[in-house]
């Protein structure tokens, strides 16, 4: 048995860095250091189906065939298309996510990533008031105050409280003890039941939560004794907890950018953080959730100007969430093919979006049989990054780490994937301008 | 006042996106160079006859030419995007973006119209009678200059966000709105004469907000400084008791104004 040390995990946007995998006979056999979810995507856990041919859906039935068949296919369903909208990319790395920019550009199609149906709220609030963040390390040896608004870490990163709360700290010397952990949640999650305060808001009431403490912290009177079902008196200790930070740290989730009022709730967090800065230091960091759904924002904003949902279609990049982004393509029945990369719409979207997708070509670039390969007319397996595959990815606060690569396959990795379909969307577009002549 | 009548033909399943029709761009040009005007089908720029009949008679001058579009063109977005003068009269629904950055003139839309109705718009009218979605008089995302004058009036019920970042003008909604009314509001005035649901007013810093109806949730960090009766915004009255708030104390140095009729909104006075 061999270990291969430093492996960084693809899973969740914490990217932990120190996993050793065991190896045996060319496969992943164990793990250490890894959380369970993590060690279950090393190990392949039974039950999931892993696809190691491309196949294309002739008469209902899928058909195997070759990689070259099958891009040839998709180049040709992308190129005629009028409206493609190319999908996915958070689990997969930075380089194919830059050759995916450019296949966007050349067949006017809107790429969007996962980011639209979890953080994309927080993206577009980080453009209307700004975004003041830090990084991990400044968490683990700086922070005494910690506040998880709205999600659940002990259960969706499992490491993320190990790591940087309970961890000590240079300036933190007992971990834990050293810190106040603040907990906003309508429910007593496990990440609730180890907080020092737990803030039981009403459900979708977040925004006047955060409306209260910001009019309280400005030294104004909050007009009501009860705000969110919190009591008055309640929230101006929470929010002189927060004052008195040496160093803070907001952590939020899906409880926040996906209840009532979605990007708005981010918008006055941020100012909340904002504000907080002048009494401390105060600082927010998003708890994405795909092990690179940053990286896309990343890569999108420095190709084309915008993070995500990027409108292609008039030749020059455009941007509007609401119109351009995954759902309201296909809910609004405007896309009229899709490509999937590296995440499972046909499992996560609503309904209505999944039927319209059933009503479309669809070509999955997927390592399992999901729901979506389910949909999918074309379905191209790749290596699977940071297990076969090299690659960047960045850390749910922005920080590039190297993805390795720990065995051997000879299925193609998603960006080999997309060069050759851009390859052959060149080719078919020649070949268009041709024959109009 | 010269009328050119543009009749959609089928609309079709991926949109259209028109902002080629106004006055300005079919001003002194003939039927058949209007028939060859590109519009983008997708990513594909196609001519406006191959899914509009154009009829009537064109003018030289854009303020007097009225463009009627006679049917539905509930899958074409942006008509009107930046009109200067001159009228368009929509009969049936529009897509989206209708009268976006619009500077003068005026829209009609019979029917119902798409989110960002009258986005960043500066001056001119936009009148719809059916109903409006979100973002109605709004900002471009990310841009905290919303709109700055004009007016829109929506004779219907309107969704989330009207008047965000919105620095001048005038809404009036005669229907219902959803939540976050008069967001980040900096100045202007927005009328709404039916129910809110909630968050009116939220991060606003200065301008005025009316609400005839029925609010069902206040936001805490306004300050309530008693009943006024016959209230005077922009230059007129409105007669009747409201409560009035200033705030949204969130926000450093706030003097917006909301105004909330006391008939049925009992519950939102501390």
């Amino acid at each position: 048995m061999e270990y291969v040390k430093n492996v960084v995990c693809p899973f969740c946007g914490t990217l932990c860095d120190d996993i050793i995998c065991k190896v045996e006979n060319g496969k992943i056999v164990g793990t250490i250091n890894a959380c369970r979810i993590a060690h279950n995507k090393f190990v392949h856990t039974e039950g999931a189906t892993r696809y190691t041919r491309p196949f294309i859906r002739k008469n209902g039935e899928l058909v195997e065939v070759t990689y070259d068949e099958a891009i040839e296919k998709a180049a040709e369903i992308l190129a005629e298309a009028k409206r493609p909208l190319l999908y996915g990319w958070s689990s997969t790395e930075c380089e194919a996510h830059a050759v995916g920019m450019e296949l966007a550009e050349e067949t006017g199609a809107v790429i969007d990533n996962t980011a639209s149906v979890c953080h994309g709220p927080s993206v577009l609030a980080l453009q209307d008031v700004g975004y003041p963040i830090c990084t991990f390390g400044e968490v683990k040896n700086r922070a005494d105050v910690v506040v998880y608004w709205g999600c659940n870490p002990m259960h969706a990163h499992p490491r993320h409280m190990s790591r940087h709360v309970f961890s000590r700290g240079f300036f933190r010397e007992r971990g834990k003890p050293d810190r106040t952990v603040i907990v906003v949640d309508p429910r007593e999650t496990d990440t609730a039941k180890i907080a020092d305060i737990h803030l039981q808001v009403e459900f979708d009431r977040d925004y006047e939560l955060i409306d209260a403490m910001r009019a309280y912290l400005l030294g104004h009177e909050i007009l009501y004794d009860e705000v969110a079902g919190i009591p008055r008196e309640t929230i101006e200790e929470a929010v002189e907890v927060m004052k008195n930070a040496q160093f803070g740290i907001l952590f939020w989730g899906m409880g926040l950018t996906h209840s009532r009022g979605k990007h708005r709730n981010i918008d006055t967090a941020i100012m909340l953080t904002e504000d907080l800065n002048d009494f401390g230091k105060f600082n927010l960091i998003p708890m994405r959730g795909h092990y690179n759904v940053t990286g896309f924002n990343q890569v999108a904003s420095w190709e084309s100007g915008f993070p995500y949902c990027v409108d292609f279609s008039a030749g020059k990049p455009r941007y509007n969430p609401g119109e351009t982004g995954a759902n309201d393509l296909l809910l609004n029945r405007e896309a009229d093919a899709l490509m999937v990369i590296a995440s499972d719409p046909g499992a996560h979207f609503p309904q209505k979006a999944a039927e319209y997708m059933a009503e479309i070509p669809v070509i999955a670039i997927e390592p399992h049989r999901t729901p979506t390969t389910e949909l999918a007319d074309i379905i191209i397996p790749p290596a699977i990054v940071g297990l076969e595959a090299e690659g960047t990815a960045y850390r749910m606060e922005g920080v590039p780490i190297r993805m390795r690569k720990v065995v051997e396959t000879d299925l193609l990795p998603d960006r080999e994937i997309v060069e050759k379909i851009l390859e052959k969307v060149r080719l078919e577009k020649v070949r268009e301008v041709k024959a109009s002549k | 006042m010269s009328e050119i009548i543009l009749t959609p033909l089928d609309q079709p399943g991926v949109p259209l996106e028109a902002s080629n029709i106004k006055p300005d761009v079919f001003a002194g040009k003939t039927i058949e160079e209007i028939k060859n005007i590109e519009i983008l089908h997708g990513n594909t720029p196609v001519k406006l006859s191959d899914f509009f009949e154009v009829t009537g008679e064109s003018s030289e001058n854009p303020a007097e030419l009225k463009i009627i579009i006679d049917g539905n063109v509930d899958r074409t977005k942006r008509i009107g995007e930046g009109m200067n003068a001159g009228e368009i009269l929509i009969k049936g629904n529009v897509n989206m973006y209708v009268g976006a950055e619009m500077k003068g003139g005026r829209i009609t839309v019979e029917g119902n119209a798409g989110p960002w109705a009258g986005q960043t718009m500066i001056g001119g009218e936009l009148e719809i009678l059916g109903d409006a979605g979100d973002y109605v008089g709004s900002a471009y995302r990310g841009d905290w200059r919303g709109m700055q004058g004009g007016t829109i009036i929506v004779h219907g019920n309107a969704g989330n966000e009207i008047g965000e970042y919105m620095n001048g003008g005038k809404i009036i909604i005669k229907g219902d709105v959803n939540i976050m009314t008069g967001i980040h509001m900096n100045n202007g005035l927005i009328i709404v004469e039916g129910d809110a649901i909630a968050r009116v007013g939220a991060e606003m810093a200065g301008g005025t907000i009316v609400v005839k109806g029925i609010i069902d949730e206040f936001l805490p960090g306004f300050e309530y400084l008693g009943v006024e009766k016959d209230i005077e915004v922009d230059g007129q009255t409105i007669p009747g008791a409201f409560y009035k708030f200033r705030g949204d104390h969130a926000t450093k140095g706030a003097k917006g104004t909301v105004y909330v009729a006391v008939r049925g909104n009992g519950h939102i006075v501390p």
